[in-house]
């Protein structure tokens, strides 16, 4: 059995740290590149949602490169991703690429059944050992994050333009080389102590964005267009409420280990979106008034062309943008998205935020020199 | 004055109408339906709401639009699961929010959420709740919630028995003249709001009759036949439509003698994305029958329909003439 999984940001990281550690036998995909998504294009439904056509395209090239089983996670809606795990059964067992799917179900499962399918995977290991397995995972998947998080920091105050990109790359990269979770965490400390001795402009007061939206769009850099290093590039500094160690946590590991999550946003969300409706709706609403109070200059909304909570958020943003004056700016990615209309959409926010702060800051003056 | 509560005649109306109407009656309202959807209703829907939405949701904008300045209440149900551990699409659930966060100079709005998906009970909630905004009484609530659910069942029964929720809504005579070709049974699948309003689907109905054919519905499929076919798929389906399309076209693929599926979808439909895809695999890998994928949107051409249409249906006819004929090169 070789497994293979779908790639989402970084999160191949953290799963890579889970198989290395249980012993399995694995293929990563090649990360997402325009060859995933063409194949994923060909063979999934044409109104499917971006990110399931870019998981057929990773399926396919990693069957390429061996792999017979899948290793994914699943759902209970009403989002489409909880079905994923079928329609991709269907199209890779009709188009002659013929492998298992292993899903790994969160809400419903009950604890045993989810350490059996582990111990299926880790053949034998016992469960004092996989449940070790499964903290140094979760362990891995945040130190990732923060690491992700310090990048976004370092990147719009660096004085040589790039180098962060260069280091941040590099580990991605690196990453794939290296062997359990130990290493990877000690890959992660190196690489952190490297972003950490860059020269950085510690005057400076960049604008500040925050990514909400859905997560896959949002996380996964090839799909949208490296929006992180873009806007670091042009000296903002990124927010992002979503990352892969939230998503492991509430999509696998919540039903195994008893973590609390941080449901701030709920309560932020309330006024304008009652309910769960499923997705990430209700948390692209909460994260943005959150943002909103703390002072924000303003918010890019990233989801995927057809994705249905996210338009009923995208409906409600405005709202929020008239009551809390901010400026909010949705991109909608789908196969079909050109490089360069998205960029002039992202330079002309950012200008447009820049000469807000300005104004601002000459009122503020002017009311100063009044007194 | 009685209280005018408006009723848009979009989305769940044609799944649901008898049912809320006769509910309102019976608490002493006055129900106010929006009119039949027309280019001006599509137009303005198309205005108020955002670009990415689907057709349906567009028109359901139309509709609010065009009743909020005549009517004391709106009637816009959070339709979160209207069937146990099932969903139906997140659109539904987040309507009124994203209606009083669009438009403008709206009356107040019935948002009670409708919840089945723990407990079928939550329905009986729902209907207190509704009823709190016109009376105090409680037991005359619960009075006219079951004969709410009288009408409802009655209209259910009509629609078993092959009635269309069009047929019955707008109360149409069928005086189309029958083609003289042999009757066709062709099977329809789509969302109730794509199939029964025949603006949004170009009178896709009137049009197929006029061609000789009897249409088939999922709706005519016992729910638990349905759903008992649906347990065919390996993982349980749990969008509510998903698993009765699903489930009643395979019951049509063994059972009934039908000559072709129509599956009417709307651009950018999520469900529909999926369950099409779906059902479209397993019937050209189980049974040898003619199927088509007509998709709406706000800018369908009519002409394009009709052309689609006709050619379908003349296929369809074509396979059983060239079924009889012995073919000329031996």
């Amino acid at each position: 059995m070789k497994i293979t999984f779908p790639h989402m940001g970084n999160t191949y990281i953290a799963v890579k740290a889970l198989l290395d550690d249980i012993g399995a036998e694995y293929v990563i995909p090649p990360l997402n590149s325009k060859r995933s998504l063409e194949l994923g294009t060909k063979y999934a439904p044409e109104m499917a949602c971006l990110p399931l056509k870019i998981n057929i395209g990773n399926y396919i090239e990693a069957y390429e490169k061996g792999a017979d089983t899948i290793l994914t996670a699943g759902g209970r809606g009403p989002c489409r991703f909880g079905y994923y795990c079928e329609m991709c059964r269907e199209i890779l067992n009709d188009n002659g690429y013929t492998m298992d799917v292993i899903v790994l179900e969160p809400p419903d499962v009950e604890i045993m059944k989810f350490i059996g399918k582990i111990r299926k995977l880790a053949g034998g290991l016992n469960i004092y050992h996989i449940l070790k397995v499964i903290k140094n995972t979760t362990i891995v998947a945040q130190r990732v994050d923060e690491l992700e998080r310090l990048a976004f920091k370092i990147r719009p105050r660096e004085l040589r333009k790039g180098s962060t990109d260069r280091i941040y790359e590099g580990f991605r990269r690196k990453v794939i080389d290296v062997k359990g979770s130990q290493e990877i965490l000690k890959l992660v400390e190196d690489t952190k102590n490297q972003l950490l001795k860059l020269e950085i402009d510690k005057d400076a007061r960049p604008l500040e964005i925050a990514i909400v939206g859905e997560i896959y769009t949002t996380i996964d850099s090839y799909t949208s267009f490296n929006i992180d290093s873009i806007l670091g590039g042009m000296g903002v500094e990124v927010h992002r409420a979503n990352t892969i160690s939230g998503w492991i946590i509430e999509h696998i590991l919540k039903a195994v280990v008893p973590f609390t999550k941080d449901k701030r946003y709920a309560e932020a969300a309330k006024p304008y979106l009652g309910t769960m409706i499923g997705g990430h709706a209700q948390e692209t609403i909460g994260n943005t008034v959150l943002y909103a109070k703390d002072g924000f200059d303003g918010i890019i909304q990233i989801y995927p062309l057809t994705c249905m909570p996210e338009i009923v958020a995208e409906s409600i943003l405005p709202a929020v943008e008239r009551d809390y004056n901010i400026p909010i700016l949705t991109l909608i990615i789908d196969e079909m998205t050109g490089e360069a209309g998205y960029m002039t959409r992202i330079e002309a926010f950012v200008d447009l935020l820049r000469k807000r702060r300005e104004r601002g800051e000459i009122a503020e003056n002017l009311v100063l020199s009044g007194n | 004055m009685d209280v005018k509560v408006g009723i848009p005649r979009a989305l769940f109306y044609y799944q649901y109408y008898p049912l809320w109407k006769t509910f309102f009656e019976e608490l002493d309202a006055q129900v106010v339906l929006s009119e039949h959807t027309t280019a001006k209703i599509l137009d303005e829907g198309i205005k108020s709401c955002v670009s990415e939405a689907c057709l349906p949701v567009k028109i359901f904008y139309g509709h609010v639009m065009n009743i909020k300045d005549k009517v004391d209440y709106l009637f816009i149900p959070r339709f979160t699961s209207i069937s146990k551990k099932e969903y139906i699409c997140p659109k539904f659930g987040g309507l009124p929010d994203m209606i009083r966060n669009s438009i403008k100079g709206l009356p107040p709005l019935i948002d009670t959420e409708i919840n089945l998906r723990k407990s079928k009970k939550n329905a009986i909630k729902a209907a207190m709740e509704t009823g709190g905004f016109f009376t105090k009484d409680k037991r005359k609530i619960e009075r006219a919630y079951k004969k709410a659910l009288e009408s409802y069942r009655e209209f259910n029964e009509k629609i078993k028995q092959g009635a269309l929720p069009s047929d019955i809504l707008d109360r149409k005579l069928n005086v189309i003249k029958k083609s003289n070709e042999p009757e066709l049974n062709i099977l329809v699948i789509g969302h109730v709001y794509n199939l029964y309003d025949s603006f949004i689907n170009m009178d896709l109905i009137d049009k197929l009759r006029k061609n000789g054919v009897k249409i088939m519905t999922i709706d005519m499929v016992e729910e638990d036949i349905a759903r008992k076919n649906a347990g065919l798929l390996p993982k349980k389906m749990f969008w509510n439509f998903g698993s009765r399309a699903f489930g009643s076209v395979m019951n049509f693929l063994d059972k009934e003698d039908i000559d072709g599926i129509i599956y009417l979808m709307s651009f950018g439909c999520g469900v529909d994305s999926f369950v099409c895809d779906l059902i479209e695999r397993r019937v050209r890998k189980t049974k040898d029958v003619p199927f088509i994928i007509l998709t709406l949107d706000e800018h369908s051409g009519q002409a394009g329909m009709d052309t689609r249409l006709e050619a379908f249906i003349d296929m369809v006819r074509w396979r059983y003439r060239n079924e009889n004929n012995v073919s000329a090169y031996g």
